[in-house]
């Protein structure tokens, strides 16, 4: 809502010097939320005059029409003088009254007029256009002013072309200052000042019925009134004064009917709809839509109405869509002289569903969503229709329509004390009550109040509202700062310790996080090389995706970081590693279809919560790395390292480990890994993910490297995993005992496997075991590889003796021949 | 040097004569002092102190000699022994602190090569700014609490005091997951986690709870259609505004240094009333940029006042809808944006920085912020 400062002056008596920032800063104190205040017209300076054309010489000999003028602008130019003035606009003629700016004068954006030689004349000044003068967008014409226009009067102040505008967001609960009226009654409350109410105008003693009309749903409307004018000039013009403002507001002017309605919604906040009389057919319903029903609308859209639309209708079907946009068929036009002027209150929910329903968003239904002042109707179509009869010429008709539904009237019952316990101070009753009346409640009672709020205020409906209204008026900087006094908390769960636990050796062993956005594809499926029925494919889609190549929430982190990764290879960063810690979205199979939506007047009871959190999907926590290039970088030092798929994996053991886990590799195919480099990797018995070298078709599609490197697993698996604390270990001081042993085995064997056979089989006093070189050749055997191990054996209580040594190392050999086929290698 | 002592045996032995013991031993000396290097010096070793070495030999002799001259004898050969040890050591450290000097010299290196040989990592900013206001949170007896990112309408909205046809409740706004009438939602704000909390939780309640959520908004340099929130709740008996704006204090002085002021105005969120909007002071300038002259502060553009974050006391509808009696216990909740306070703490222009995982971003952010 944009708020010029001379209109709101009309109804606040705001000390003269009070500029529209300061009355900003006080509006801000007290909750209206000013955005800007645009010093329109700031820049102008005068001479800028009201002038009368005397004569007009068409030039010609020129690529377009000009003119050479003499204005008569009386002792505005110090001489009586007439101005010469050339201009090259043709809309006026002589004995027009226009504004003329003389030289030395400045219009708005720092156009600077001076005489000045122009077409073989010397023009001394300019005659204005309405976008010159900085109030319209209109450039092709000058600003005809009526011809009762003092010649010679200064036109800034007359006009008001120098004003403050106060540009106001609106939240939803403050309807009531989408007007002049609420902003002028909010600004006379933080200045302490009288307010007068635009709506409070003497009504006429009734004198029958108007257009004939009814109320067929209270749902849908609980007031409508109409009344009439006859003889309307249709020739008349908007007064610029009204121009000014609308534009200054943020409208454009249309006709003068129209800008009378649209000037008194902005000033009052009520909508009005004119319909042209001869246009109607018989009495007026409001009611909702019919099966089948269709409306062309004022902007030439025919629709298909809903049966929950609100709409005017007469007995030729809808004529209006209540609120939001009327209908071609009865619009006034430029021949309406008679007209039925409408102001009603319709239901806010139900038009704004009609709105959303039809993508209408109006001036009006803007105001009808938020709550319009139900009282307003029989005032706002008063004053319309007297405007019409000052400004338009025409003739009142007596009678009013009257269609209304009673309304149960609000009150709030709250302790008198309730806005200090609210606010942490002692206002005390009289202040409450004192505030309350300003904000416009009827308050009664001592201990115990009992509210009823203004007809402009429907958002006032629990004790704490008015608490608000109390807390914002008395000043929010005089509530005091007390000092937190929560009890001692236990801290971080060890879920949120493991994680940024994770997050730190990631980032410590070379890893760099990214936070991709968690949209997806099908294509991305299919990049990864997911099996046509694998379970990652099942995800959730999104209605409204931002972009339709997205609309699945992952089910997997890879996607995003591949292309995070290839985003920064392609920007010249080939060496990448990147990791990621978030949710994917795995649906249940089981979820019902939709979610309930559980009663808010109590607490649920856990079935009720279970019912609910049974239709999310699983949204387990998962840590993914992506690996290019080299691990270890080249230098002077010589060659650097590849990553490879050992890579991946030991991130996800670096994951695993800061939970006390141990990860155990098993080969396995599963996309978007390379078949033959791939681990599937278990905390004991439980798979908690995957990594190794990427597939070089997933490479390809992303545009990764070749041999690219991925790592994902699930930190909750890992963290079900998790042991329950460290025992401090005994600390053998006795000399360690090592024996090397060589053995060969099928290729195909695991490594681990060996390796776990030979721990089993060495024994409690095995300390630790080494892989130190892997060969496969000639000398291996065909079909075999070789594994040399390093065993160390230490005993807590006594020095190894060799015999000892040998026979747990004989041991180990002996397992790992019996579970693998090992052969000691000679 | 005694005198010759006549108690001597008769039975004199030449190597255990004064003058023999004082040559041998000034032989020795002067040997050591001309040892040029290391190997010279391990010559000298064994000749002069070695087991064949005239003292060492004198030395042995001594056993010969009659016990009344025993002690005057062993006397002088173990000073003159101990006088050649000591020389020879010293010169030995000499010689070492020589070889030293020149063999490590030799083996310098330009300690100003690259060392660049670990690759190091780091941490996204966005997640260490919000652990680091989580922390303060914590320190102020908070816990952390989280919540689904895909949520359920009846936590974001409906409990929340949100009505039915509240317009941020459409796909202008809001994601739908499905349809819309799944009544799932990309959670729109981590207010939802207020309501997990206080229906899990016995009371009173007092956690953070940071975390991911989603809107519709295009990617541009302010706005995002996934960022990040962190909100605080409070609920407990006799819980004030008062309370909302310590909390609130404490944090500012937590994340940007004490003495910072901070101001409030009204605002408007269905799930708390009274609502109010925070702004504290730029703790840069500490609001001086606003004075006349002043040089211009890029942080708050010199208006001496940072927009933090929306705050209230908890709607009493909310509570109810939560099974708390509002009558005994009142709240309040404070919800600011995590990527809008690293902005403007950082200094960073632009949102898409923060989403698209360049490197080049991440890495001077470290581990911790
Ligand atoms: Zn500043």
């Amino acid at each position: 809502m944009r708020a010029p400062l001379s209109w709101l002056r009309e109804y606040v008596e705001l000390p003269a010097e009070v500029t529209g920032r300061e009355l900003a800063e006080r509006l801000i104190q007290a909750g209206l939320e000013v955005e800007t205040v645009d010093q329109a017209g700031a820049d102008l300076t005068g001479p800028l005059v009201v002038g009368e054309v005397l004569a007009i010489e068409e030039l010609t000999g020129f690529k377009k029409p000009i003119r050479y003028c003499q204005v008569n602008v009386g002792q505005a130019n110090g001489t009586g003088e007439p101005q010469n003035i050339v201009c090259g606009a043709t809309n006026f003629a002589v004995g027009d009254h226009v504004a003329v700016i003389l030289p030395g004068g400045v219009l708005p954006g720092g156009f600077e007029i001076g005489a000045r030689k122009t077409y073989g004349h010397v023009s001394e000044g300019m005659i204005c256009s309405v976008s010159e003068l900085g109030i319209g967008e209109d450039h092709s014409g000058i600003l005809v002013l009526p011809r009762d226009t003092p010649v010679g009067a200064d036109a800034t102040e007359l006009f008001g072309l120098r004003d403050d505008v106060l540009d106001i967001a609106i939240s939803p609960d403050r309807g009531y200052t989408l007007s002049i009226r609420g902003i002028a009654r909010e600004a006379a409350t933080a200045c302490g000042v009288p307010f007068r109410d635009p709506a409070d105008v003497e009504l006429p003693s009734a004198s029958g019925e108007s257009y004939p009309a009814s109320i067929a749903d209270a749902t849908a409307c609980d007031r409508f009134v109409l009344r009439e004018v006859r003889g309307f000039d249709t020739a008349a013009q908007t007064p610029v004064w009204m121009r000014v403002r609308l534009h200054r507001a943020g409208m454009r002017p249309v006709s003068l009917a129209v800008d009378v309605t649209n000037y008194l919604m902005l000033e009052l906040g009520q909508p009005l709809h004119a319909f042209d009389r001869s246009k109607l057919n018989g009495p007026i319903v409001v009611r909702r839509g019919e099966p089948g029903e269709t409306l062309e609308t004022l902007d030439h859209v025919r629709r298909e109405l809903h049966p929950e639309d609100i709409l005017i209708t007469d007995s030729s079907g809808p004529i209006s869509m209540a609120g939001t946009m009327g209908g071609l068929a009865t619009e006034i036009d430029e021949k309406s002289a008679d007209m039925v002027i409408e102001a009603a209150h319709f239901d806010a929910i139900g038009t704004a569903r009609m709105g959303r329903r039809h993508r209408l968003h109006s001036e009006a239904a803007y105001r009808f969503e938020r709550e319009v002042d139900r009282e307003l109707p029989l005032y706002a179509s008063y004053r319309a229709v007297r405007m019409l009869a000052e400004l338009g010429g025409a003739e009142v008709l007596p009678g009013v329509t009257h269609a209304q539904e009673p309304v149960t009237p609000v009150t709030v019952t709250m302790a008198a004390d309730h806005p200090d316990r609210v606010a942490g101070i002692t206002y005390g009753r009289a202040t409450v009550v004192r505030r309350l009346e300003q904000v416009g409640c009827t308050v009664t009672g001592d201990d115990t109040l009992t509210a009823t709020p203004p007809s402009w205020r429907p958002d006032l409906t629990d004790p704490n509202d008015l608490a608000e209204e109390v807390i914002r008026l008395e000043g929010y900087d005089k509530i005091p700062s007390r000092a937190p006094r929560a009890g001692a908390g236990l801290g971080l769960t060890p879920m949120q310790r493991l994680r940024r636990r994770v997050g730190r050796a990631m980032a410590g062993t070379g890893y760099v996080e990214v936070l991709t956005f968690p949209f997806t594809s099908e294509r991305d499926a299919d990049d990864l090389q997911l099996e046509p029925h694998e379970s990652r494919r099942r995800a959730l889609r999104l209605a409204n995706p931002m972009s339709e190549d997205e609309p699945l929430l992952r089910t997997t982190l890879l996607p995003g970081m591949f292309k995070a990764a290839a985003r920064n290879v392609g920007r010249g960063f080939g060496d990448v590693a990147l990791f990621e810690m978030g949710p994917v979205f795995r649906p249940r199979t089981d979820a019902p279809d939709h979610a309930p939506r559980l009663r808010v007047d109590r607490g649920p009871t856990p079935e009720e919560i279970a019912s609910v959190d049974a239709a999310l999907p699983e949204q387990p926590m998962r840590v993914a790395a992506v690996l290019t290039g080299e691990r270890e970088p080249s230098g002077w030092w010589g060659k650097g390292r590849v990553a490879d798929w050992g890579d991946a994996i030991e991130a996800a053991r670096t994951v695993a480990r800061e939970a006390g886990v141990e990860l155990t590799a098993r080969a396995d195919r599963h996309a978007p890994w390379h078949p033959g480099r791939c681990a599937a990797l278990f905390a004991g018995e439980t798979l908690v993910g995957h990594a190794g070298e990427l597939h070089p078709r997933v490479t390809r599609a992303y545009g990764l490297p070749d041999r690219a490197c991925a790592m994902e697993v699930d930190l909750d698996r890992i963290a079900g995993e998790m042991p329950d604390g460290v025992t401090g270990p005994e600390i053998s001081t006795y000399p360690v005992a090592t024996q090397d042993v060589a053995l060969t085995v099928d290729a195909a064997t695991a490594a681990a496997d060996v390796e776990s056979a030979l721990r089993d089989g060495a024994g409690e006093l095995l300390e630790s075991i080494r892989l130190f070189d892997v060969y496969t050749g000639e000398q291996a055997g065909e079909g075999r590889k070789s594994l040399a191990y390093t065993l160390r054996f230490r005993a807590p209580d006594r020095t190894l003796t060799a015999e000892e040594t040998t026979r747990m190392r004989e041991a180990a050999v002996a397992a790992a021949a019996d579970r693998t086929g090992a052969e000691r290698r000679t | 040097m005694s005198a010759p002592n006549k108690s001597f045996d008769p039975v004199e032995v030449t190597a255990l004569q004064p003058e023999e013991v004082a040559r041998a031993r000034d032989e020795a000396l002067a040997a050591i002092a001309a040892a040029g290097d290391l190997d010279e010096l391990k010559r000298v070793r064994l000749e002069h102190a070695g087991d064949r070495s005239p003292l060492a030999l004198a030395n042995r002799e001594i056993g010969a000699l009659p016990p009344a001259a025993k002690a005057d004898a062993g006397k002088r050969v173990g000073q003159a022994r101990r006088a050649v040890s000591d020389a020879l050591k010293e010169r030995q450290a000499v010689l070492e602190a020589e070889r030293d000097e020149r063999v490590l010299v030799e083996e310098s290196v330009d300690v100003t090569l690259s060392t660049g040989r670990a690759a190091y990592g780091a941490r996204h900013p966005v997640t260490t700014i919000a652990e680091r206001m989580a922390d303060v949170f914590v320190a102020m007896g908070f816990e952390v609490a989280e919540g689904p990112e895909v949520e359920a309408e009846w936590f974001n909205f409906d409990a929340l005091n949100f009505i039915p046809d509240h317009p941020a409740r459409t796909m202008q706004d809001t994601f739908f997951v499905g349809s819309e009438e799944t009544g799932v939602v990309l959670r729109t704000h981590t207010s939802p986690v207020q309501i997990r909390s206080l229906l899990s939780r016995p009371l009173p309640v007092y956690v953070v709870a940071p975390g991911r959520t989603y809107r519709t908004d295009e990617l541009d340099a302010t706005h995002a259609p996934v960022f990040h929130q962190l909100e605080g709740l409070a609920v407990d008996e006799g819980l004030t505004m008062a309370d909302l704006r310590g909390g609130i204090d404490a944090f500012v002085a937590g994340m940007f240094g004490e003495g910072l002021k901070t101001r409030f105005r009204p605002s408007y969120f269905p799930f708390t009333e009274p609502s109010g909007e925070v702004d504290m002071q730029c703790f840069v300038c500490r609001g001086t940029s606003v004075e006349r002259g002043a040089p211009p502060c890029r942080t708050c553009r010199s208006e001496g006042w940072i927009e933090l974050g929306g705050c209230g006391m908890v709607n009493p509808r909310v509570l109810v809808a939560c099974g708390i009696d509002p009558d005994r216990y009142s709240g309040w909740a404070f919800g600011l944006g995590i990527e809008r306070t690293l902005m403007f703490r950082h200094d960073v222009r632009s949102f898409h920085d923060i989403v698209e995982g360049d490197v080049r971003f991440t890495l001077p952010f470290g581990t911790e912020i």
